[in-house]
């Protein structure tokens, strides 16, 4: 089963050899590291830059409006608020020009909590990522998503970004979630894909015929189906709140897990289904709690559910805090933790109007 | 002819272009005043820069073509094209009918994917960290064209002007980018000067290994001259170069800062006629003749844009999205494939 980091990889492989993509840039993502992650190691068109988020993005911008296919990469979300001026103006290239200009790049960069990152190795993005209008956002939670979720990425003729969780990159891919073509034995994708330790000067990769599985943009996953309560959430968060929902289901909660997949444009009739189904709702996810993208669906869900809902939407969010120290305390007082997750889910599953 | 003498007829279209875009902005600063545009800003002074740069250009789509990274201030360049002033006064009154962005863009912020005329932003130098993107294009396309990306003299206080030095001249991968910077001395109302120790903003160049010039921008001559030879070597070498001109800004920053005309700044366009009355080339009258016909097609046009229709309210929602390449009822799919590792 791929990880996460084996799903991009792949993704990246089909880009360059069947859908055009010309270019994958970043600080380190060529020979020999191949992506801090290791995402990018061993492919064709994987090249190093300066380290210069700026000029990366400006790259990727001005190779896009040539008609070349880039996947560009910021090392991590925490070093690309530099670069917002230009995230916007590649958001607004086929507005501003009415059309006459359109922007095909995808920037892939790791965003949230959970590996020890301290201050600048924990921000999230998506606040960020869903005020810039005209970009196509998008939010792996496994390695089938990760892998259907670039594909897309590469072919949308818009600006993409692809946000994977820090903390899941090596998550391995779950049942029914691989990648049709890889091997059955986790062990001999290592051997085909992973680059050796020590010296990989001679090392090439020995790709797996994957099939090409899309996953639209635009499309949220039922991840987990309950009649008591919905969360909707992305990301690491998908993840939580599934631990959180077996907890639940001993007491004989059962909790619907939208894992909305794509942040923009977001699949409101999936939101929508499922909190008439449920009447309840909770939005997760890691990013600090205002002016939050969950907050956004909480007021959504107020304008357009109000008669539907039993119980107040309730958001659960990072603290509004400059940063997430480093000390496993000072994290698990800051993200949102299972156990967090769950009694929030409780609560407003056994709320009584 | 001391070898710097441009041909007659060179110089007499180059002299047609200069002298249509000052009137054109001039026209433009009245639409203004007469609250008939929101803003002006343009590029009264530096007419004899984005003349000589329009009419050099290798003008085409995709990237065997050149491609334009320019700024507000290139009105010139884009008539030394072929654009249509009235396309301009378009863009200026936000009609619906403005080609380059219906209604939603400041003037003079042209796109014309046609012609490689990338969108013009508002954003001061961002165009510095998008122009070597295209100029890595321009390379592997292996055919002549470059990348011209202009900007102000301020403006390289930004990161991205040195991003655009460091991208355009990694070893073994230097990109064909020509970089202009117009420097009219001015940062909108605070003097170059006294914010800048460098002499001159090119001999940054160096650093890099790039070559490059410090021009008088004031005489067209020189400047078509020495473009056309920057040009060359850009296109000649698939290398870098930064080419700065000395430019005027005859009426100011832009209409915040009043739009008036400024005396005892150098002017091109008066200093070229000028020229072409001492070499017999156009008479006084000719000369008084021509502004006046190029003052009264521009009214006439403007007259004529006033009745055309604004845009409609929900015309905003178009366009956030592309639903293919080249969108652009004016442009064509783009899509090539070609080697990575950030070479050529």
């Amino acid at each position: 089963m791929a990880t996460v980091v084996q799903a991009i990889r792949l993704a990246l492989h089909v880009g360059e050899t069947r859908l055009g993509v010309t270019d994958v840039f970043g600080q380190d993502v060529g020979p020999p590291l191949g992506g801090v992650f290791t995402q990018t190691q061993g492919l064709r068109t994987a090249w190093n830059t300066p380290l210069d988020e700026r000029g990366i993005v400006g790259m990727a911008i001005g190779l896009a409006l040539a008609g070349q296919r880039p996947v560009a990469e910021i090392q991590f979300c925490d070093y690309a608020f530099n670069v917002i001026d230009l995230m916007k103006l590649a958001g607004g290239m086929c507005w501003s020009s009415a059309g006459d200009y359109n922007c095909p790049l995808v920037l892939m960069t790791p965003v949230g909590a959970g590996i020890r990152g301290s201050i600048y190795h924990s921000h999230s993005f998506d606040a960020q990522a869903t005020r810039l209008a005209g970009w196509k956002v998008v939010m792996p939670s496994n390695p089938l998503d990760a892998y259907g979720l670039m594909l897309s990425a590469i072919v949308d003729p818009n600006p993409v970004m692809v946000l994977p969780p820090k903390a899941l990159m090596r998550t391995k891919a779950g049942p029914g979630e691989r990648i049709p073509g890889e091997p059955d034995d986790d062990r001999a994708l290592s051997r085909m894909i992973d680059a050796p330790i020590g010296d990989r000067a001679k090392w090439a990769p020995n790709w797996p015929d994957v099939a090409d599985v899309f996953v639209p943009i635009g499309q949220a996953r039922v991840a987990r189906e309950g009649r008591d309560v919905t969360v909707v959430t992305y990301g690491r968060m998908v993840v939580l709140a599934l631990q959180a929902s077996t907890e639940l289901a001993k007491d004989g909660i059962e909790v619907e897990v939208i894992d909305l997949r794509t942040l923009a444009p977001y699949d409101w009739p999936a939101v929508e289904r499922s909190v008439k189904k449920t009447h309840r709702l909770v939005c997760a996810n890691e990013d600090t709690s205002i002016t939050n993208f969950g907050e956004h669906i909480v007021r959504r869900a107020v304008e357009e559910l109000f008669y539907e809902l039993h119980a107040p939407p309730r958001l659960l969010a990072g603290a509004h805090l400059p940063g997430i120290g480093l000390a496993d305390a000072l994290e698990r007082a800051t993200i949102p933790q299972v156990d967090a997750i769950a009694q929030t889910l409780r609560t407003v599953a056994r709320h009584e109007p | 002819m001391d070898g710097i003498e441009l041909e007659p007829q060179r110089l007499l279209r180059l002299y047609d272009v200069m002298l249509r875009a000052r009137c054109l902005d001039e026209r433009m600063i009245r639409l203004h005043k007469q609250g008939l545009g929101a803003v002006w800003i343009g590029g009264p002074g530096e007419e004899a820069l984005g003349a000589s740069l329009g009419l050099l250009v290798y003008k085409g789509q995709g990237p065997s073509y050149d491609y334009l990274h320019l700024h507000y201030r290139s009105g010139a360049t884009l008539l030394a094209m072929g654009a249509d002033p009235t396309d301009t006064l378009r863009q200026m009154m936000s009609v619906a009918t403005d080609p380059y962005s219906r209604g939603r863009n400041l003037c003079h912020h042209y796109t014309v994917r046609r012609w490689n005329v990338v969108p013009v932003s508002s954003v001061i130098e961002v165009q510095f960290s998008m122009a070597p993107g295209t100029a890595l294009a321009n390379k592997r396309a292996g055919g002549g064209g470059i990348t011209i990306v202009q900007g102000g003299d301020a403006g390289t206080a930004e990161g991205d002007f040195a991003t655009c030095m460091i991208w355009c001249s990694r070893p073994g991968n230097e990109l064909p980018c020509l970089m202009i910077v117009a420097n009219n001395g001015w940062g909108i109302s605070t003097p170059f000067a006294e914010q800048h120790g460098e002499t001159h903003t090119a001999d940054r160049a160096a650093a890099f290994g790039i070559e490059s010039a410090v021009i008088d921008g004031y005489d067209v001559e020189v400047v078509y001259r020495e473009l056309e030879k920057a040009m060359d070597y850009v296109r000649a070498k698939r290398r870098p170069y930064v080419l700065e001109a000395r430019v005027s800004r005859l009426y100011g920053h832009s209409s915040s800062t009043g739009g008036n005309f400024i005396s005892g700044e150098a002017d091109c366009l008066a200093l070229l006629e000028r020229k072409l009355i001492e070499r017999g080339l156009v008479t006084l009258q000719g000369v008084e003749e021509r502004r006046r016909r190029a003052t009264q097609e521009l009214l006439d046009a403007a007259n004529v844009v006033g009745l055309e229709p604004a845009p409609e309210g929900p015309d905003a929602e178009r366009h956030v999205y592309a639903e293919r390449d080249g969108v652009g009822a004016r442009g064509s799919p783009q899509r090539r494939d070609a080697p990575g590792g950030g070479g050529s």
